[in-house]
């Protein structure tokens, strides 16, 4: 039940690119269409659910024991683009068409701040190992979800009359700051939540 | 001349965040107060300088293919030598800034300059370009921040500036405050930008 807790807490109240302010860069590059922001969406859980788990088992398992915690930063990030490179040679190998749709945003991933932020938190959360995959699952799909109806508005917007110094990046900015405060909405759920399950 | 020219652009003309909008999610999270948003951006500064020295001095020797491995890992070096040197002496700074400083080594503005111009200039046309843009980031963050804490807050790098009767708009220093204010900033960029055309 706690996990219940955990994954609505991920997805609406903290999410990650709204209430967290992970992964901005892709989120206002790639929402620009739909079919884009579903293809980056489902890389980034794809990704985030490997690279959570991978660098969980680096940090409690290498740097914990050899008391080499002060080299987290630059462990998790080396850890983090092999194996986007791998995840990357491997779909190409194995699974073509999964390959085509998601390809091309698997380079971008790796500088994607939220994969690491997503890594790191866990770790400073002391999640245990089925807690940390849970967690990063759910905070990729609140991304994705968020990236999703992002997306959804910017295609309108094309249509509409924006003031001409707003277009673009101005104003999806303005765009996800209403969703945030939308997205804010949730706050405070989690606690009635989790009294609601321990009862 | 050169020399005044790579080090004045980052200032006004490739302005970070607004005139190469990337590294958003720092921009967006620490300027909930001008001095915070000072603080990340003068680190930002240094390891983008100094990722910039190393970069352009090794830029002979790094391969080809290998260049972006090789940037990220000098990034982290630096990266951790912040990491450990705020945890030391400043370490409320540390806290509040949190998550944010080990993700200095994703931020897009460094791994950018690298790629795009300490790899192919010399030494000091690189250390140039990195103070620049980082003082730059360092005004963008500082005049956002400060934006946020007078309208979320009342107070200015920590004094109050209102008299006891202001209420503030929490509103500004959430989330929200912060996505509408830099997509509001970088609206007024354009504008200034069109007028001078």
């Amino acid at each position: 039940m706690e996990y219940i807790v955990l994954v609505i807490s991920a997805v609406l109240i903290k999410n990650i690119l709204l209430a967290e302010y992970l992964g901005n860069c892709p989120f206002l590059g790639t929402s620009k269409r739909m079919d884009t922001a579903v293809g980056m969406g489902l890389a980034v859980i794809f990704v985030m659910a490997i690279a959570t788990a991978v660098t969980y088992v680096v940090q409690h398992v290498v740097l914990v024991p050899l008391n080499l915690g002060y080299l987290q930063t630059i462990a998790f990030i080396l850890v983090i683009a092999a194996l986007v490179q791998f995840v990357e040679m491997f779909l190409r190998k194995f699974a073509p068409p999964l390959y085509m749709a998601l390809g091309i945003f698997l380079p971008l991933i790796t500088t994607n701040c939220a994969v690491l932020g997503t890594a790191i938190l866990a770790i400073r959360r002391d999640m245990n190992f089925p807690e940390a995959v849970v967690f990063a699952i759910a905070a990729a799909s609140g991304f994705t979800l968020a990236l999703i109806l992002l997306a959804g508005i910017r295609e309108r917007l094309e249509i509409s009359n924006v003031p001409r110094a707003l277009r673009g990046t101005a104003i999806g900015l303005v765009m996800a700051g209403l969703m945030s405060l939308a997205f804010f909405g949730f706050v405070g759920v989690d606690s009635s939540l989790k009294a609601f399950v321990q009862n | 001349m050169s020399l005044w020219k790579d080090f004045s652009k980052g200032l006004w003309k490739d302005i970070a965040p607004f005139r190469i909008v990337l590294g958003l999610c720092p921009t967006l999270a620490v300027t909930t107060a001008a001095d915070n948003g000072l603080a990340m951006g003068l680190a930002t500064t240094f390891v983008l300088t100094c990722s910039n020295i190393l970069v352009s001095a090794l830029r002979n020797i790094i391969p080809r293919r290998v260049r972006i491995a090789s940037y990220v890992l000098i990034i982290a070096t630096f990266t951790v030598m912040v990491e450990l040197v705020m945890q030391a002496y400043f370490y409320p700074l540390y806290m509040i800034l949190g998550i944010f400083i080990p993700l200095i080594v994703v931020n897009c503005i460094i791994l950018g300059r690298a790629e795009a111009f300490a790899s192919k200039r010399p030494v000091l046309n690189s250390i140039a370009d990195g103070v620049g843009i980082g003082l730059g980031f360092s005004m963008s963050l500082t005049v956002l921040g400060a934006i946020r804490e007078i309208l979320g807050a009342g107070t200015l790098f920590g004094y109050a500036i209102f008299g006891p009767d202001f209420s503030p708009m929490t509103f500004m220093v959430k989330p929200p405050g912060a996505f509408v204010w830099l997509g509001l900033l970088l609206g007024v960029m354009n504008i200034i930008k069109r007028g001078r055309v």
